[in-house]
């Protein structure tokens, strides 16, 4: 076991489980049904106990409760199940093309399929996503064509961002979807530059955008509460507490454990909510929509989540946790409980389950050989290098026209 | 008979030697406690020299970089690692406004032993932000010390000059060839095993900051280059048939004037290397120094084979960085009359 304090005087802290302990979670206190929904344009201080609570909505029975419950037609959660489903496999399959060496890298969503597809249904489509690497579900919610996502993922010639980023760093204008950046937080303040635009233009468009409990440390997160709080920014500030970065623990992020409260100082009505239950998550975003559509200003969330997968490809978390650890979280799984839930009020079967599961095999097998006619990172055939130099201004300069023809001298793409 | 280390290996085994000598010596950064670093690069340093001399910080260079200048000016000497030198700006302002001037700004009475180790440069399919070579922003900064190394050997002897040296020192480490030297072909990546250079003491060894190592001997060119690079430009040299010395500047700032020189008032051409971007890289201020220096030695212009202005890319990153084939063509171009 794994100890808190340090071999000297100077204290560090540590994970709470390091390999060959047993997962230790404590149970939640915290149940459906606990916490009120507060007036919709409430002060910061008025949302201290759902800062330090945990909105809930599907309970261990697998019914829904409590204030916060948003009464969903049940067609909005096959199809909230259908697009988590679909992500699962989607990466499932993206991790087998990158250790076949069609892919240079890849990031799942695992565990956190809830997040992103939950909190984009509850939108509007003119609503603007600034996104991590951990949000891709989102492109489906915004009906993206998966054929696009694994070519971009390839980097192949039918690549939107044309080769030039790595894997998972998709672009989707389309969809409000922003572009991701491997530097880790940057989105965050920006998004709040983004609601901003749309409050000088008078556009009922509000901005979402999402951080991990480990980004939480960089400045930009910091930036983004007091820039929203000044200037009353229709956004949506979400930090995905996944408990990990890369090997770093979010006890290295909060000393008590707590990310939600952090909004409260900077006079930002603040929220922790379940990760793992899609009803809840759809519930907290829709009321912090309709605040900051209504004028009154950002909402700070803390979605309460475990990365169940490795950080990524290159990254291997049995090296410094139990290997096993996801499946002890007391959230549990976010499509097995979504699917429990609609099991339980009699809209779904595991037939009806198998089915779409099925369905979903064999839409994203179409759509990955579809995209490999595209080139795969094995074989190509690649992006052609010319887009190493265009759009790199508006119009290339002198220079890079000269470096450009000196480029095809050499270029063996 | 020496042990042969790989990169990653030499790096950890600097730093080790660093905490068992000097109890001021202290490393932490992103993941590089428990787990040992995303390049393993302090693998088993935690559980050597304990949780409080080798730690993992929350994610933030900026403060990285600022709780390192604290401790530094208060008489430790923190070697703190940014996992890629793509994420180092952050920490920029703290290393340029900070670091770099707080010897001079106090008239002496406070300075900053701090090194900054961070790998960087491309080749592994990092794309935008886990491939830049930024060097040249922080050779542009007084106060600070540049060093860029090459293999197994100069690192190990680098890094303990950097972390025994009483000023700031950015170090950089070419992740290309933390596990073999790389000569341009990413089908034929050979490793370490067996180079000479990967021959590395286990103990306490130094090369000191401001010296140049020369790679390779010739007469008729002078090739500079620094990281990666400086394998692609051996590769080169032996295609090109042109007898060169190959001058691996190892420290950038401050730079080996007198092997420079020496070199040109020799061979009278120059190639110079490097996969930074062109525009104001470290290879700019080189030329510039040595017309100062060397321009009646010169018998041809010198040439600058660079990364492209442009951001690095990822599907097609071969066509970005400097090739052997490039570098060759420039060594030629510098033979004709």
């Amino acid at each position: 076991m794994s100890s808190e304090g340090g071999d000297g005087p100077l204290y560090v802290p540590d994970a709470p489980h390091r390999p060959g302990d047993e997962a230790d979670f404590t149970e939640w206190p915290w149940s459906p049904g606990d916490l009120g929904m507060p007036e919709i344009g409430c002060d910061a201080s008025e949302t201290t106990d759902l800062a330090e609570g945990l909105v809930r909505v599907l309970g261990d029975d697998n019914r829904s409760s409590g204030d916060w419950d948003p009464k969903l037609r049940p067609e909005v959660l096959i199809k909230g199940l259908e697009h988590m489903m679909r992500l699962r496999i989607f990466d499932d399959r993206m991790i087998k093309m990158q250790r076949t060496g069609k892919l240079s890298f890849y990031m799942r969503s695992f565990g956190e399929e809830a997040v992103a597809i939950a909190q984009t249904m509850a939108l509007k489509e003119q609503d603007w996503l600034f996104p991590t690497y951990r949000q891709p579900g989102a492109q489906f919610v915004r009906d993206r064509d998966m054929v696009s996502m694994i070519c971009h993922c390839i980097g192949n010639e039918m690549d939107n961002v044309k080769g030039r980023q790595m894997p998972v760093h998709y672009t989707y204008r389309e969809g409000r979807f922003i572009s991701v950046s491997s530097p880790v937080g940057t989105q965050f303040s920006q998004a709040v530059g983004v609601a901003l635009a749309s409050s000088y233009k008078g556009l009922d468009e509000v901005t979402i955008t999402w951080i991990g409990d480990g980004a939480s440390a960089e400045g930009d997160y910091h930036y983004a509460l007091n820039f929203a709080s000044i200037f009353q920014a229709p956004v949506i500030l979400n930090v995905v507490n996944n408990q990990w970065a890369i090997s770093t623990h979010k006890n290295f992020a909060s000393k008590n454990g707590n990310f939600a409260v952090r909004g409260l100082p900077y006079g930002i009505p603040s929220i922790r909510v379940d990760g793992n239950d899609f009803l809840a998550l759809y519930s907290v975003t829709s009321w912090a929509r309709e605040r900051a559509s209504k004028g009154f200003g950002p909402t700070h969330i803390e979605v309460l989540t475990y990365r169940a997968g490795a950080h990524s490809s290159s990254d291997d978390p049995s090296r410094y946790r139990p290997s096993d650890v996801h499946n002890f979280w007391p959230g549990g799984d976010p499509i097995e409980r979504l699917r429990e839930h609609l099991k339980e009020i009699g809209e779904w079967t595991d037939q009806q389950h198998k089915e779409l599961s099925e369905k979903i095999d064999t839409e994203v097998m179409s759509a990955y050989k579809e995209a490999v006619k595209f080139g795969d990172l094995a074989n190509g055939p690649y992006p052609s290098s010319d887009a190493i130099f265009t759009e790199v201004y508006e119009e290339p300069p002198w220079h890079l026209m000269e470096q450009w023809d000196e480029m095809k001298k050499w270029r063996n793409s | 008979m020496m042990p042969n280390m790989n990169m990653v290996e030499s790096v950890n085994s600097a730093i080790d030697t660093m905490l068992s000598k000097d109890e001021d010596v202290i490393m932490f950064g992103e993941d590089v406690g428990y787990f040992g670093g995303v390049f393993r690069t302090s693998d088993g340093l935690q559980e050597r020299h304990g949780k409080h001399r080798v730690f993992d910080s929350p994610l933030s260079e900026g403060g990285i970089a600022a709780t390192a200048f604290g401790m530094g000016i208060n008489g430790l000497r923190p070697v703190v690692e940014i996992q890629f030198a793509d994420y180092i700006f952050p920490a920029y302002d703290q290393i340029v406004n900070e670091m770099a001037k707080v010897r001079h700004r106090s008239g002496g009475e406070f300075w900053c032993p701090v090194t900054i180790r961070t790998p960087a440069g491309g080749g592994i399919r990092g794309g935008h932000h886990h491939s830049q070579s930024p060097e040249s922003q922080f050779t542009h900064t007084p106060g600070l010390k540049v060093v860029y190394c090459s293999t197994p050997y100069n690192a190990k002897g680098l890094l303990i000059s950097a972390i025994e040296d009483n000023d700031p020192v950015i170090f950089f480490e070419p992740k290309r060839c933390y596990r073999g030297p790389f000569y341009g072909d990413p089908h034929n990546v050979p490793t370490w095993a067996g180079h000479p250079e990967a021959e590395v003491p286990d103990s306490h060894y130094k090369i000191p900051l401001g010296e140049a190592r020369l790679a390779m001997e010739g007469d008729s060119c002078t090739v500079i280059s620094w990281g990666a690079m400086v394998h692609v430009c051996e590769q080169a040299i032996k295609d090109s048939g042109v007898s060169c010395d190959l001058i691996d500047l190892q420290t950038l700032v401050p730079w080996d004037k007198d092997a420079v020189v020496k070199s040109i008032s020799k061979t009278g051409r120059c190639v110079i290397v490097h996969e930074a971007p062109k525009t104001s890289g470290f290879g700019a201020e080189m030329a510039a120094s040595i017309q100062e220096r060397c321009f009646w030695n010169l018998e041809s212009p010198i040439e600058r084979v660079t990364g492209w202005d442009t951001p690095f890319p990822h599907t097609t990153e071969w066509d970005y960085m400097p090739g052997p084939d490039r570098v060759a063509a420039a060594i030629v171009r510098t033979q004709e009359d």
